[in-house]
């Protein structure tokens, strides 16, 4: 048995620790050692063995006395290195937090535990969650376990912002993890490495304790191998809480239990705009394949039109680093972190020098596009109108929910690139968002799941976009795909 | 609209990052380069058209005005929000002498 423990997914765990079948300490010993034999991969910042061992020695205990046990109960998982943990070092893959000790847990963190999960370490990621090939990291590039059919072991990259997530869950190292989607940041990474994964509504997870990126943007979300997983740990994350002023002030359905394949007499949105010139053919293919597994599972295909699509990225590219400038401007060297204070410096060469030293070149990049944008004389010209573009994007959506009820399309516009080939240059790395970015700047829910693999054998990603709080119907969607898709492969150990 | 390094020097100081003359002639054609990709939401007709406050509409929530309704996040634990300082001192962050 404890061979196979690494193979199970959330729902397969929580259902043998519940019946006996092996104990949650088992469990962590596993994912524990899983951890410790893939250092190749780079996909943990800190690990936390003690962490997870004592979390299911108390789901064990609290079993043998009859306890209820929650609905994460004995499953270990990765923590994207965003959230805020407290007595365990939280960084943001950043310098200028390297050694930041939170006295505090974040709430989704907090409810996890609460749930009975435990963790395995934090997850290295891009630096503050700007990047999308993980590339960005202090800590290193997180390396995929994937490798091209016969293309030899150049390594790969495993999608951004969370990499570490993508990369551990698809390893095998941990079941499930935490992951966080500004712009893509759970969906593209899933879609590179084989796995599931659903950034909720905006508001549905609380921010609270997640180190903040883009404010209006930043949601959280479940990576797992597959939808019912995805499921039962969204159910865990989400919910109100009052710390987050936008939290979503609403009751957390029963997602998992409402989990249903048949999608009888749903209007599925085929966007036009999202059918690009010189679009990717095994993109093309396994989007056609995905409409045929739908329409197989009942649904009715329609074609409908999201005008403003080409518009997204350029507006996102301003108002995430706006957002970024005046977040990031709180790491000053005065109330946490880095201190840099070159001698005989006073306050403003000590700021100057701090964030010069801690802050990674891309994040200096955004937070200098920021700065930009939202500086006098040119806030109008640039941070107004793409805050009328997402209007523009936001209404485009609401006119297509007329027509149809879920949208499907591509989650990525590629299979996975290799680590350093899109590196150099920051709009080409930028436009692997394409896909993803308009549903975060209209707040909707949206997941990746596996669709097939491209000629070289690499994962590709089917996204499902849905209406605000219809978690459950891109979920249901989602596992119509999955039941049809028959996508069972995974990356052969090499690490 | 595009920058020059007198432009890119300014951002910077309004950004608080220290870049050295190299940096600043790095960051001249990267910078232009995507404020030139972002420059095509000019052409998207926005009049009469509002600009995104909140993508879900939500009501703006008041907490009970007392002091620590939130034991996380109310008064009493200056240790705990020192603890990460890197200079602190007698129980205040400590910073550089700002006046001469």
């Amino acid at each position: 048995m404890m061979t196979t423990i690494t193979d199970l997914g959330i729902a397969a765990i929580r259902n043998g620790v519940r019946d006996g079948d092996f104990s949650a300490v088992e469990v962590a010993a596993a994912f524990n050692a899983a951890v410790d034999g893939a250092d190749a991969l780079n996909a943990f910042i800190v690990k936390t063995p003690d962490h997870a061992l004592s979390a299911a020695k108390a789901v064990d205990e609290a079993r043998a006395s009859g306890a209820t046990l929650g609905a994460m109960a004995g499953v270990p998982i990765g923590m994207k290195d965003l959230f805020a943990t407290q007595g365990v070092q939280t960084t943001a893959a950043s310098h200028i937090l390297e050694g930041f000790v939170p006295q505090y847990e974040s709430t989704v963190s907090a409810n996890l535990w609460a749930a009975g999960a435990g963790m395995l370490g934090k997850l290295n990621m891009d630096q503050f969650a700007m990047g999308s090939s993980n590339e960005t990291s202090f800590f290193g590039n997180v390396i995929s376990p994937w490798r091209r059919a016969g293309g030899g072991s150049a390594a790969l990259a495993p999608g951004g912002s969370s990499g570490g997530s993508a990369s551990a869950v698809s390893a095998r190292l941990c079941p499930a993890a935490t992951g966080t989607d500004t712009g893509g940041s759970i969906r593209q990474p899933a879609a590179f490495t084989g796995i599931s994964g659903i950034k909720p509504t905006y508001g549905r997870c609380s921010r609270w304790g997640v180190v903040a990126f883009a404010s209006s943007l930043d949601q959280a979300g479940p990576m797992a191998r597959d939808v019912r997983d995805c499921a039962i740990m969204l159910g865990a994350m989400a919910g109100f809480d009052a710390k987050d002023a936008t939290s979503l002030e609403l009751p957390v359905p029963a997602w998992e239990a409402g989990l249903s394949a048949d999608i009888k007499g749903k209007r599925v949105g085929i966007p036009r705009e999202y059918r690009v010139d010189g679009i990717d053919a095994d993109i093309a293919r396994v989007w056609d394949d995905g409409i045929a597994w739908l329409k197989d599972a009942g649904a009715e295909i329609v074609d409908i039109s999201l005008p403003h699509t080409k518009y997204a990225l350029p507006a996102y590219y301003i108002i995430a680093p706006a957002e970024a400038s005046s977040n990031l401007a709180r790491y000053d060297g005065v109330r946490y972190g880095l201190r840099d204070l070159p001698d005989g410096a006073g306050l403003q060469d000590m700021y100057a020098a701090t964030r010069a030293a801690g802050f990674g070149p891309e994040v200096k990049r955004r937070i200098m596009i920021g700065t930009y944008v939202l500086s006098a004389g040119f806030y109008d010209a640039y941070y107004t109108q793409a805050q009328k573009v997402r209007t523009l994007i936001a209404r485009d959506f609401e006119a297509a929910w007329a027509a149809c009820d879920i949208i499907l399309t591509p989650t990525a516009p590629s299979a996975a690139f290799g680590l350093g080939e899109k590196s150099t240059d920051p709009l080409s790395m930028y436009l692997n968002d394409v896909f993803a970015v308009p549903a975060s700047l209209a707040g909707l829910p949206a997941m990746s799941v596996p669709g097939g693999l491209s000629a070289e054998g690499l994962p590709l990603g089917l996204q499902i976009i849905g209406q605000a709080f219809d978690e459950q119907g891109v979920l249901n969607a989602g596992l119509a795909i999955e039941q049809r898709s028959g996508f069972t492969a995974r990356p052969e150990r090499w690490w | 609209m595009s920058v020059d390094s007198a432009t890119v020097t300014k951002i910077a100081s309004l950004a608080r990052i220290a870049v050295s003359e190299a940096e600043v002639a790095a960051l001249v054609p990267e910078l232009n380069n995507i404020l030139g990709w972002v420059e095509q939401l000019g052409e998207v007709d926005v009049s009469g058209v509002e600009p995104m406050t909140a993508v879900i509409t939500n009501h703006l929530r008041l907490r009970d005005d007392v002091v620590g309704a939130d034991p996380l996040t109310g008064g009493g634990i200056r240790d705990r929000i020192l603890a990460n300082a890197p200079a602190p001192q007698h129980g205040f962050f400590g910073v550089p002498k700002v006046i001469e």
